[in-house]
């Protein structure tokens, strides 16, 4: 066994990273994944109270960088999940505390026994992302449909492409059905238009998300969540399925083009 | 009225606002290339095609495209018609 590397990013702060990271993780679990996640994003922690395991933390990455303990005892197992684990960012040391090669060497050590080790990135396109795009595989790269948010993706994208390595795909977060209707939101036709790389999905905004972080549970362990059901397909297509693209709006004809605009028809 | 018009009723719908304005951004993201130098860009050029061909510079249209993930530098220069330079 070796894992595949999976490292979410954006550019832009605040469009769903963390909330990717958790739900994607909690998904593969769920379809009996061994997954390791760890928080990229050192001297701002988030992933640990998205995902409810806050209180769980003795140590974090950078003590494992730094050898004051085992990798395993930086490991905090999850709620739901036995073979579900989070390595935590530090809280009081900045990004220069890490650096590529002891991501790389982290990720080395943790491939044999996983399926997936998922990095949550830090916003930015400077160390913390230069770290957390170390070991990647994969990269996905998640934007909202909103000027800013699409633009710091294109320039992300643009770094990823000119390294040829990273295979970049991705996530159009909080997109609002209705509002695309009324041509006041980017479309996912148009972002993809923009941006031109693959889609690997499409999360449609959904309060729900925030009860989920409110509560420390994941979304994509709520069966009934629109958006817990996109980051479930995701989480298949990430291990190598072919899931349809959700019906977000029932308007069949739009979705049949991104489907085909996405090459999955 | 026509003004008042298109305020009310025809205006512009946000989202096509958002893909124009960024289709815009992203050429000169990508190629770092400023409107401004654009434009010395395209002077420069007319100017050394016109030291081998006549054309006229009104008719010509230069810009960037995108292709994917890939910008081109996209010219239409009309000749004039050798006939036509004569008779004139």
């Amino acid at each position: 066994m070796s894992a595949q590397v999976i490292t979410v990013t954006s550019g832009k702060g605040g469009v769903g990273k963390t909330t990717t990271v958790a739900n994607l993780a909690i998904a593969l679990a769920a379809d009996g994944r061994k997954v390791v996640c760890i928080d990229g994003d050192i001297g701002l922690r988030n992933l640990d109270v998205v995902m409810g395991l806050e209180n769980r933390i003795v140590y974090d990455i950078v003590d494992v960088i730094e050898g004051r303990c085992r990798l395993r005892q930086a490991m905090i197992r999850d709620k739901h999940f036995q073979e579900l684990y989070l390595i935590p960012a530090a809280q009081t040391r900045d990004k220069n505390a890490v650096s590529p090669s002891d991501m790389t060497r982290v990720c080395d050590e943790l491939r044999p026994d996983h399926d997936f080790i998922i990095i949550d990135s830090p916003a930015g396109i400077e160390r913390g992302f230069r770290n957390a795009i170390a070991a990647a595989d994969r990269v996905l790269v998640i934007t909202n449909p909103e000027v800013s948010a699409v633009r710091d993706a294109d320039r992300v994208v643009g770094i990823l492409e000119a390294e040829e390595k990273y295979a970049p795909a991705l996530i159009l977060n909080r997109l609002n059905p209705t509002m695309v209707k009324n041509h006041d939101m980017l479309s996912a036709e148009d972002v993809l238009d923009l941006l031109a790389i693959k889609l690997i999905g499409i999360v449609p905004e959904d309060e729900g998300v925030i009860v989920g972080s409110n509560r420390g549970t994941p979304v994509a362990l709520e069966p009934k969540s629109r958006a817990g059901e996109a980051f479930r397909h995701i989480a298949k297509r990430l291990q190598g399925q072919d899931v349809p693209f959700m019906d977000l709006d029932k308007q069949s004809g739009l979705w049949d083009r991104i489907q085909r605009m996405a090459g999955r028809k | 009225m026509g003004s008042f018009f298109d305020r009310v009723v025809g205006r512009k719908r946000s989202a096509d606002s958002a893909k124009e304005r960024l289709q815009l951004v992203l050429v000169h993201d990508r190629t770092d290339l400023t409107p401004a130098e654009l434009d010395a860009l395209k002077d420069d050029l007319l100017k050394a095609i016109s030291r081998h061909v006549e054309i006229d510079p009104d008719a010509v249209q230069i810009g960037v495209e995108r292709d994917g993930r890939e910008q081109r530098l996209v010219a239409d220069i009309p000749l004039r018609s050798v006939a036509r330079r004569r008779t004139g």
